[in-house]
């Protein structure tokens, strides 16, 4: 036996490492970016930093060949050819901004509205909503509508925050945790540090998801519930919890409208509104002195059931009271849910008594005195350690607004919203409604050349705040916030192609997107979409949509379909700011922000798009973005994050603020500012003191520590609503008997949906198909690997998904004698698509599923023409419709929540047959050219071998 | 250097990975790939990365598998199919064979730790080593020409550039589920040691005869719900609403 | 096992070759005839083709000395230092055969046996794997020195019919070699249609106390380098249908064949049949060779669901 060999053990990683924010997905961990000889040789995560601690999923390990991909795209690009050949030349950025100039301009003068400016997984919203809002469009918004409308709109109506990146599970304290619907969310490293650390202390995790993949495969209860009827599973173990005496009454008293008088005076325009006093505070009714008081009147006990007339007559009982009646009903009872949901009586039994042993049993306690906004002191905070979360899976059905208000409903009666164990708020929020603005676009709002009369979006508290015209016809090209979806607080972006081809309500002249990969993964009907981009008036000749302008770094499945292409860098390449404006990092215990810088500089003619769009601000002459003479007044987007001011003291980033960087929240510009960022990881996070943590929706120290901070100017504080009067304001318009009285059409439709109390409805493609025919569910799930398309281009992530197999139930196999390997069809009401199956037994036995954005158009991402991605994978978006079937008077609805407008993905109904052995996965497209002769991908990688050692 | 260590190694250095935490990430699949290529040895190299039939070295993958009770355990709650992630890299065996067919002494297992290397400058690309090991922990570098497999980061365990904390496998620090340990099997006072003992951590293959370092700790048998349906007891007759409004008025007066 | 061409024509060649080797090592064939010289000269290049032909499956195959050195432990060392060794008797034999018209005992028996011990090496490469249960066998050996022996056996009897010695003793041998090989290859076959698999997906993932391990879902979606390598699998009854067809051509068509020139005795035609004989049997070989490896799972397999 010879020596062994001597292995070098201890070289350092490379010569610099640089600290920035990763974003190969929305969950915007801390990253130290090691470089070598100018190239990237390693990305781990920043132990410092508060969202990853040091962990980094797949995806940002593969943050190399994300950024080194073939598919970048290197140059603006004007089309030559016709839509969606590829055929581009490259252009100037100077010819290029001033086409873009020149197209925008031009409608801004005209009729602001015929521009549409929408953005997918734009992490500057605070940006771009500004932009738009100077611009003076009434059609702007994000990608929410089309992902988790349903959770915002009912998390803030309800509780003034939202599991949606809103708030976390107190994952330290929790006893127990329940899931509803989630493979992988925005938190995707935070919710699995947070499994962890719950086995860890055997604390029991609870996971109701028709699929058992992922986290559930890790849950000590798996719930295969049937899709689209958890409110039914949440309801019946309301029902159950009531009849077990097992609610927080005190905290129902405290903290939520239980006690707030609704009027009972059925067919007049008060009915089922809160009574309120003349300074418009809602009354309760006193039980010591026998009258109705103000709501947090000092030392009121308010009434929670019981019937009371008004001095001035009026008829009217306790909202709890309605809450009581309506879910004792034995409709409700485990045994009347067990068929429809699919999950056995004594498991949702099993799933109360669980709850309400962790909630009532197991309550802890931190030593902490604390004053709440009444001024009553307390020695501690009380918690009930069980904790929610609840994402898509309940988002993207078209029942899911209620159905993620009755999760909350749940939360709220237990007392563990906002207290120790429970679920958390993160801030800015808790927020309660009134501090959200309503949203503008009605006609009144804006005109020729001058910016919109405030935000776009917002939440309607009632018919009148609606975007409608004296018709009652939607003002907004995408129908948000009209009848058809009132409380479209995120704008309804899958709707805006078809809607625009449609020229209903409106055609328009400039469509402008940004990352959104529109003409494939993220619209429904992804074939008549396609078809929609490239179709032309044939009075005109020109095309449906006149001009598309678009920004993308990569060369995806939407950049054929544009005539403007603006070459976005990758994420090490640019400034960014992940703003307290906007969607924030913050944590429960604490108030954080981050940014992006670039780590390393583009090798292409790219820019990043914020600063291009403060370049085209300022060409258009808006305001905002150009000074008194004309003179752009901001440099670019880093020039813009540190001097920019939304109010006074308030601007992008919250840390290092102040001339001496010393000021949190408020204080002036600090030219270091960004400096100070890059020094300290890239992020800011600032403690919540301890007295501050929680029930801050009802705690003075927080409410003195957000005003503080500037997130408001006063305090304010947020009472649960349980019971929702602006829903009930939109029934009573239902009825004709509120104005805006709603159009017939749409009355029954609204009846159904807006129920103040949490209810569930049969999903609505469910209610409209023949079940029959269409016996089977199938939804889609986010692979942990991979981000929506954004993944295929990347060498190391496409070897893990490069295709995407059918996930067909071991049951349905059986019963169609179909086995791993077979091809089927699988058809909607909408088409059907030809694929691969692969049997599975963990799973509900009625669904059937696939990973979600696998499948790639041909020739797209600078993948070889033959990829299996191109030629096996497949999207269930084939499917789906963008439209409900039409009903019997024509008129067809959007395949969305009626109440929110959020697309409903996940309400898709198939029947599946047995197909012959196939080659491609149908239906096919053929190959889209890449845009310019790009450098061939090569065929080997040895990325690092200059380094071995 | 092809013989094993003629005694057992002072240290046995390796992994120990929890199958009742692995959610199936990937996490440490890609950043083990991303850390090995451009560290120890040639780079991990791909074939037609971009192509029809891409493929690639990698020193960890994960499986997901399906497991239906038979008898056994009753899962969930009707005995229903569970899915198991199940990450696999090499468990640095104290009878390798992987180390004892190669014929050129590339393949050798460290006297010192037990850790279980390819150097690379000997190594032919002959592949045996890969055959001979039951757990397809080697993957030949097609570019190279060289065998790979996992180094347990012995490139960070004893780096004195880096922090102590961070003196662990890439795989480790990533996941982020923390279902990855890594420690001294060998010592039956550390960490590793001492989790694979209260969990009953398991030998795969133990029929091979390979006698694996690194463990695995099995999942922790589910708890049914249904099994404590009857905890929730009624307080009282409550069938309708008036009952609940009699309860809510007395527990109002003591509040 | 991926039935690797490379590997397969070498072990057969080679096989061959070592056969044939051994056969002039024990100085059957008569040293004063112009064709031993040609049979050493085949011998060698059937060996030499064989151990090139092993090099191409190599990443690195300008290091391959390097495999010489661990022959202590390493079977795969132990077969190439005995080719080596092997080299230098059969030299010298074929030296003696071609130059001196002579046989040497010394290194013709020296090289017999190392001719032997070289195939053994090569038969232990595979059935030294307990990763391929398969090959782990006793069998394994047996198979590849007694079908070496034959095939030897078999091109002896046609440089016999080409006039270098006892053509119907030769045949007899060579009869009875295939016989035997075929005998102990059938029982070989036996013992991997009726194994209990030493590894399954439940021991392989320590799954098996929650119940029936399945693969639901491989690592990554394409082939990689050990599906390629180990994860060959061949159906059955293809598997049974060449099975058959190696034992015909290497076992039927051969005995008969060679009984025939064992009633015939010298003459063209039975010059024809040793050529037929050979041929036949060389095929048969690489039929039996590929089923050899195509046959065989590797326990990593259970990791793959196969
Ligand atoms: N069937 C089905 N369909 C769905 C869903 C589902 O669950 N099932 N989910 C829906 C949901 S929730 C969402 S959010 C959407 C997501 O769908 P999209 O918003 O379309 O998301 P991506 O596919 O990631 O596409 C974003 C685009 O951004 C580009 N991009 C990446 N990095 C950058 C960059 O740095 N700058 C610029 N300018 N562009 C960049 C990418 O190349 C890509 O073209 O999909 C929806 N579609
Ligand atoms: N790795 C990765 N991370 C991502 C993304 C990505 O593409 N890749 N996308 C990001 C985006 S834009 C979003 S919106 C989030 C979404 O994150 P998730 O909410 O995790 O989204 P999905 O993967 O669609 O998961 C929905 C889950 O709900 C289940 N489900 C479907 N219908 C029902 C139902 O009726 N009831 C219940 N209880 N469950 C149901 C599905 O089985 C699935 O497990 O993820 C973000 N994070
Ligand atoms: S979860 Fe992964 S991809 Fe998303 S930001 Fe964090 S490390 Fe990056
Ligand atoms: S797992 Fe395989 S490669 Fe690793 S030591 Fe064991 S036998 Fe060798
Ligand atoms: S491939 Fe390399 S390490 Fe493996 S047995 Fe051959 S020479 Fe040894
Ligand atoms: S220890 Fe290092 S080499 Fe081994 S699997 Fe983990 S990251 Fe890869
Ligand atoms: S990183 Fe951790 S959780 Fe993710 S697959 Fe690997 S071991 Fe499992
Ligand atoms: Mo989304």
């Amino acid at each position: 036996m010879g020596a062994e060999p001597r292995v070098a053990l201890s070289q350092p990683i490379a010569d610099e490492v640089r600290k920035t924010t990763c974003y190969m997905c929305a969950c915007r961990c801390g990253i130290n970016v090691h470089l070598k000889d100018g190239k990237i040789r390693y990305i781990e995560g920043n132990r410092d930093h508060p969202v990853n601690k040091g962990v980094l999923c797949a995806k940002g390990s593969a943050g190399i060949m994300q950024h080194y991909a073939p598919a970048r795209l290197r140059a603006p690009l004007l089309r030559t050819g016709p839509r969606g050949s590829g055929e581009f030349r490259e252009i100037s950025w100077d010819e290029a901004l001033e086409t873009a100039t020149k197209w925008l301009g031009e409608v801004r003068a005209r009729d602001p509205r015929k521009v549409a400016f929408f953005t997918g997984r734009d992490q500057s919203q605070s940006l771009t909503g500004f932009w738009a809002q100077q611009f003076g469009t009434p059609n702007y918004a994000a990608h929410g509508g089309f992902c988790s409308v349903n959770m915002a709109a009912a998390g803030i109506m309800t509780i003034g925050g939202a599991f949606w990146e809103f708030g976390a599970p107190d994952w330290d304290r929790t006893r127990l945790f329940v899931m509803f619907g989630v493979a992988e969310d925005h938190d995707s490293n935070p919710i699995k540090i947070g499994l962890s650390k719950l086995k860890q202390r055997g604390a029991r995790f609870v996971s109701v998801n028709p699929v058992r993949t992922g986290y559930s495969a890790i849950a000590d209860s798996w719930v295969g519930i049937r899709p689209g009827t958890d409110a039914l599973l949440v309801l019946s173990v309301v029902h159950e919890l009531m009849k077990a005496r097992k609610i927080d009454l005190d905290y129902l008293i405290r903290y939520t409208n239980s006690p707030w008088l609704v009027i009972d005076a059925p067919g007049t325009a008060d009915h089922g509104l809160f009574a309120r006093d003349a300074d418009d505070k809602p009354l309760v009714f006193e039980t010591v002195t026998e009258r109705a008081v103000p709501a947090g009147s000092k030392g009121a006990r308010p009434a929670l059931s019981g019937s009371f007339t008004l001095p001035d007559g009026r008829r009217v009982q306790p909202s709890f009271h309605l809450l009581v009646e309506k879910y004792l009903d034995p409709k409700y009872a485990p045994e009347a849910v067990a068929a429809e949901t699919g999950v056995p009586a004594a498991v949702i039994r099993g799933l109360a008594a669980e709850i309400a042993r962790a909630a009532f049993d197991q309550a802890i306690e931190i030593d902490q005195p604390w004053t709440d906004i009444y001024g009553e002191r307390h020695q501690s905070f009380v918690g009930r350690p069980v904790s929610f979360h609840a994402m898509r899976g309940i988002s993207a059905h078209s029942n899911g607004f209620q159905t993620t208000r009755a999760i909350h409903l749940l939360q709220v009666l237990i007392g563990s919203v906002d207290c120790p164990g429970g679920f958390r708020f993160e801030p800015p929020y808790p927020k309660p409604l009134e501090a959200h603005p309503t949203p503008h676009g009605r006609a009144e709002h804006f005109g020729s050349n001058k910016p919109l009369s405030g935000p776009h979006l917002g939440f309607p508290r009632g018919p009148e705040d609606l975007l409608i015209d004296e018709q009652g016809n939607p003002s907004r090209i995408d129908k948000a916030f009209s009848w058809d979806a009132p409380i479209a607080a995120h704008g309804m972006m899958h709707m805006v192609i078809a809607n625009a081809h449609a020229g209903d309500p409106y055609p328009i002249d400039v469509l402008f997107l940004y990352m959104a990969n529109m003409a494939w993964n993220s619209s429904m009907n992804t074939a008549g979409t396609m078809k929609m981009l490239t179709d032309k008036d044939e009075r005109t000749g020109e095309y449906r949509i006149p001009k598309i302008i678009y920004s993308d770094a990569y060369d995806s499945e939407m950049v054929a379909y544009a005539d403007l292409i603006l070459p976005d860098t990758t994420y090490l390449e640019r400034y960014d700011c992940i703003s307290l404006l906007d969607r924030p990092i913050t944590e429960p215990d604490a108030v954080q922000d981050a940014i992006r810088w670039p780590v390393i500089e583009p090798d292409r003619d790219v820019r990043g798009f914020q600063s291009v769009m403060l370049d085209l601000g300022a060409r258009l002459g808006l305001p905002g973005f150009i000074g008194p003479r004309g003179v752009p007044l901001y440099k670019d987007y880093a020039d813009y994050i540190v001097r920019h001011e939304r109010r006074p003291g308030i601007g992008p980033l919250a840390g290092f603020r102040g001339r001496e960087g010393d000021r949190t929240g408020r204080g002036s510009a600090n030219p270091d500012q960004l400096k100070r960022y890059i020094e300290n990881g890239s992020f800011f996070s600032a403690h919540i003191p301890l007295e501050a943590q929680f029930f801050k929706h009802a705690n003075q120290a927080y409410q003195d520590f957000a005003v503080k901070m500037g997130f408001f100017d006063t305090p304010k504080p947020v009472i649960f609503q349980l019971y929702s009067e602006p829903l009930q304001k939109f029934r009573l318009a239902a009825d004709g008997l509120r104005e805006p009285a709603a159009p017939e059409s749409h009355r029954e439709r609204i009846k159904a949906a807006f129920d103040p109390l949490p209810d569930w409805y049969r999903p609505l493609e469910e209610a409209a198909v023949d079940r029959e025919e269409f016996p089977y569910h199938a939804i889609s799930q986010r692979p942990m690997a991979m981000y929506h398309s954004w993944g295929s281009m990347n060498a190391w992530l496409r070897q893990i998904h490069t295709k995407n197999p059918l996930y067909v139930p071991g049951a349905i196999c059986d019963e169609q004698g179909l086995k791993t390997g077979d091809w089927v069809w699988l058809i909607s009401r909408h088409g059907r698509i030809k694929v691969e199956i692969q049997r599975t037994d963990a799973v509900n036995g009625g669904t059937i599923w696939t990973w979600n954005a696998i499948g790639k158009r041909k020739g797209a991402w600078a993948l070889d023409k033959d990829a299996p991605e191109g030629t096996k994978g497949f999207l269930l978006n084939h499917l789906i419709h963008e439209l409900l079937p039409p009903k019997g008077d024509g008129m067809r609805w959007s395949n969305s929540d009626p109440v929110t407008g959020q697309a409903a993905w996940y309400d898709l109904r198939v029947r599946i047959e047995k197909a012959d052995p196939g080659k491609e996965a149908e239906p096919s497209f053929p190959a889209i050219r890449r845009p310019v002769d790009l450098p061939e991908p090569p065929d080997e990688l040895r990325y690092g071998q200059e380094w071995a050692r | 250097m092809t013989s094993l260590p003629s005694l057992p190694t002072p240290k046995k250095l390796g992994l120990v990975i929890d199958l009742d935490v692995c959610v199936g990430c990937h996490a440490c699949v890609v950043n083990c790939k991303e850390w090995n290529t451009g560290g120890y040895g040639s780079a991990l190299s791909d074939q037609h990365p971009y192509g029809a039939d891409v493929s690639g070295a990698w020193l960890n993958r994960i499986h997901t598998f399906e497991v239906k009770p038979e008898g056994g355990e009753i899962v969930a709650e009707a005995g229903e199919a569970r899915i198991v992630h199940f990450p696999k890299s090499c468990l640095h065996c104290e009878d390798a064979p992987c180390v004892t067919v190669c014929p050129t002494g590339a393949s050798y297992k460290r006297a010192e730790d037990g850790i279980v290397l390819v150097d690379e400058e000997k190594c032919i690309g002959c592949g045996l080593c890969a055959w001979a090991c039951p757990y397809g922990a080697r993957e030949m570098d097609l570019a190279a020409g060289v065998m790979k497999k996992c180094t347990l980061c012995i490139d960070r365990i004893y780096n004195e550039t880096f922090e102590e904390v961070d003196r662990i496998p890439a795989c480790v620090r990533t996941c982020p589920a923390n279902a990855r340990h890594f420690g001294d099997l060998a010592d039956p006072n550390s960490a590793v040691s001492i989790m694979v003992a209260e969990r009953g951590g398991i030998d795969l293959m133990p029929e091979q005869g390979t006698r694996p370092v690194n463990k695995y700790l099995p999942p922790r048998p589910r708890k049914p719900l249904s099994a404590i349906a009857s905890m929730l007891h009624e307080a009282e007759d409550t069938a309708d609403a008036k009952g609940f409004f009699a309860w809510l008025d007395g527990m109002l007066d003591r509040l | 096992m991926h039935p690797a061409f490379s590997i397969i024509f070498f072990t057969t060649a080679s096989g061959l070759g070592y056969g044939l080797a051994a056969m002039l090592g024990l100085g059957v064939l008569d040293p004063a005839s112009l064709s031993t010289g040609i049979a050493y000269l085949l011998a060698l290049g059937l060996i030499g083709a064989g151990l090139l032909s092993s090099t191409l499956h190599l990443g690195n195959p300008q290091r391959a000395w390097r495999a010489l050195t661990q022959w202590r432990s390493s079977w795969l060392s132990r077969e190439g230092v005995m080719a080596i060794l092997t080299f230098i008797p059969l030299v010298v034999s074929a030296w003696a055969a071609l130059f001196e018209r002579s046989y040497l005992p010394l290194p013709g028996v020296i090289g017999a046996v190392l001719c032997a011990i070289t195939v053994y090496c090569t038969a232990m490469i595979y059935a030294s794997l307990k990763s391929v249960q398969a090959w782990g066998t006793r069998l394994t050996p047996v198979c590849y020195l007694l079908f070496a022996a034959a095939g030897g056996a078999t091109l002896a009897t046609f440089f016999a019919l080409c006039g270098a010695g006892a053509v119907r003793s030769m045949a007899f041998a060579a009869i009875v070699l295939i016989a035997a090989a075929w005998i102990a290859k059938l029982r070989w076959r036996d013992r991997l249609l009726a194994m209990e698999p030493l590894s399954t997906p439940e021991s392989a993932t320590g799954l098996g106390s929650i119940g029936k391990v399945a693969l639901l879902e491989r690592p990554h979606v394409t082939e990689n380098y050990l599906t390629r390598e180990m994860g060959f699998r061949i159906a059955r009854k293809h598997a049974a249908k060449l099975a058959r067809l190696a034992f015909g051509l290497g076992g039927i068509v051969p005995v008969l064949l060679l009984v025939a020139i064992l009633v015939a005795g010298q003459g063209a035609i039975s010059i024809v049949a040793a050529i037929l004989a050979v041929l036949s049997f060389g095929c048969g070989i690489l039929v039996e060779r590929w089923l050899f490896f195509a046959e065989a799972r590797h326990a990593v397999m259970n990791f793959y669901g196969q």
